[in-house]
């Protein structure tokens, strides 16, 4: 098969994407920063970290909102609906084909195209990111800033701990997501290709 | 035909959330119906019910209360033989209620002044007699062991109070005898305790005409002290002064007299937030140990390993995400070789 290059990304894709991965890394820098603050050695400046965390973050629902506008006016958000009857082979194939097949060369179980530009296990962890983990951590980001809305008692315990605790543990989660999604992006027809389309917008095909 | 068919798993998520909210409105109602400043508020209405008469030696303290129980007081001129109406000094009046809810309550006024006083005028010398602290009395006393009054001075000692004022700085100018209840261990209601302890950092740091009885430095800007605290409201509201200021306190005082410098101060947020907090080392440590005890262990330990703010130094937690994040660069390390070697 002839290498093709498809259209998957337009404009405003690429735009909301690198201001989504600029906001989303300084967010785990300043997190990860104040998690672990040391005035002695700090990463960043705590105040400082405080400060860019919090902006960015209002900025990051702002780009947020302009996520769910795109996906709901320019008909890329088909690409989020999962099917569910068969979802579970069809993850397993694409998990098998990721630890097996990809070293076997055999071809992708599920090829890229126009009407579906994400894998199974793609479409999954995009959908658990975007539309579970992001609500939640910026729901809980926004409470934090504003801990008065806060129940001051949550299933017996503080409901402040346990909106800290879920910010914490859903922006790890993120980061990890981070890790795998950029290693993921370097399994395209070379290892720079998939990068170079959320620049450019055209997919390479293998 | 599909559009009328509901998934079961619907059915279950909205239970579950219903379920979630149910209890999170139970919870916060019940949080106000046990407002735990409720027996507090119980005494004070005790007290107050009950007439000033009843207390020992209020009978023999009303010739002192008559003129210094309020703002104005007088006496008969002798040379003109007619009533002359003064102001008393706001300094030295003392409120009958809230001497009566005091811990000395049932004292008499010359168990502590002289009895000279009984004599009006007062003679001008009187005043130049020494005020007792707090060891003369309760130094020493097995009755008050509890209280660790020698520890507590030897804190006091050590303290920067101490250090920069030595002799100007007593228990009284923080502890008034007349007024002073004791607090952070009667009172249930964590907020009212701090709102109490505070006060009394306030009653100096807040007020530039008592701080400069010691000193002639302007009074710091609290607010302005305290700006690169994160919340800085929230904080002032939930946390007592003590609880940054003082040198590590033990377990057996609940307040801390080891008043340290400005740059000794805790300014690291995990020493509060984290599972070894110097919070919890002695008034939350004692709350906290209150709840545990009171709604068992799993919440207790909810609890006390929680964080807040980005500070959590939870061991277990810290080394769990290690774990994940070495699996994680593991396998695309592994995936990665195995890529190049094919």
């Amino acid at each position: 098969m002839s290498a093709e290059k498809l259209y998957l990304y337009p404009v405003w894709i690429r735009l909301w994407h690198l201001v989504n991965a600029l906001f989303c890394l300084s967010l785990i820098m300043t997190g990860i920063s104040m998690q672990f603050s040391n005035p002695l050695v700090p990463m960043i400046r705590f105040d400082i970290a405080v400060s860019i965390h919090n902006i960015t973050g209002i900025l990051l629902s702002i780009n947020y909102i302009g996520f769910l506008l795109g996906n709901l006016f320019t008909g890329n958000g088909r690409n989020y609906k999962m099917a569910f009857p068969g979802l579970s082979t069809r993850l397993k194939s694409q998990f098998h084909y990721y630890i097996k097949g990809i070293f076997t060369g055999d071809l992708p179980p599920f090829p890229i195209s126009i009407e579906k530009k994400f894998n199974p296990l793609q479409q999954f962890s995009y959908v658990v990111i975007m539309y579970v983990s992001v609500p939640v951590l910026l729901v809980t980001g926004w409470s934090l800033m504003y801990p008065e809305v806060i129940p001051t008692r949550f299933l017996s315990t503080s409901g402040l701990h346990l909106t800290d605790l879920l910010h914490i543990l859903i922006g790890f989660i993120i980061s990890l997501f981070m890790f795998v999604h950029i290693y993921f992006c370097t399994i395209g027809k070379t290892t720079v290709s998939n990068f170079m389309s959320i620049i450019n917008g055209y997919h390479e095909t293998h | 035909m599909n559009s009328s068919k509901v998934r079961p798993s619907w059915v279950v998520i909205v239970l579950i959330v219903f379920t979630i909210i149910l209890i999170s409105v139970s919870y916060s109602f019940d949080s106000k119906a046990i407002v735990p400043g409720g027996d507090t508020l119980k005494s004070t209405q005790k007290t107050n019910s009950k007439s000033f008469a009843e207390f020992k030696n209020a009978q023999e303290n009303e010739s002192c209360l008559k003129c210094h129980g309020q703002s104005k007081y007088s006496y008969e001129n002798n040379e003109s033989g007619k009533q002359v109406f003064k102001r008393m000094y706001s300094e030295l009046i003392l409120t009958r209620t809230i001497f009566y809810e005091s811990n000395h309550r049932n004292f008499k006024c010359i168990d502590c002044h002289s009895e000279d006083y009984k004599t009006f005028p007062h003679a001008g010398n009187l005043r130049m007699a020494s005020k007792p602290n707090c060891l003369d009395c309760h130094g020493g006393d097995e009755m008050y062991a509890k209280y660790h009054f020698e520890n507590i001075e030897k804190e006091f000692q050590e303290s920067v109070h101490s250090e920069k004022h030595s002799q100007d700085f007593t228990c009284w100018m923080c502890h008034n005898g007349h007024t002073y209840k004791i607090n952070a261990r009667t009172n249930e209601n964590i907020k009212q305790t701090i709102i109490y302890d505070n006060a009394i950092c306030l009653t100096c740091h807040g007020d530039i005409t008592k701080y400069q009885l010691l000193t002639d430095k302007e009074n710091p800007n609290l607010i302005k002290k305290h700006e690169w605290l994160p919340n800085q409201q929230l904080h002032f509201k939930s946390v007592r002064c003590i609880e940054c200021h003082t040198k590590k306190i033990n377990d057996s005082t609940l307040v801390g007299h080891n008043i340290r410098p400005k740059a000794e101060a805790v300014k690291k947020c995990e020493e509060c937030h984290s599972s070894n907090s110097v919070l919890l080392a002695a008034l939350y440590k004692y709350k906290i140990r209150e709840t545990r005890n009171a709604k068992g262990f799993f919440t207790g330990i909810i609890t006390s390993n929680s964080y807040v703010i980005g500070a959590n130094r939870n061991y277990y937690l810290n080394l769990l995400s290690l774990i994940i994040v070495g699996f994680v660069v593991a396998g695309i390390v592994i995936h990665t070789v195995f890529r190049m070697l094919k």
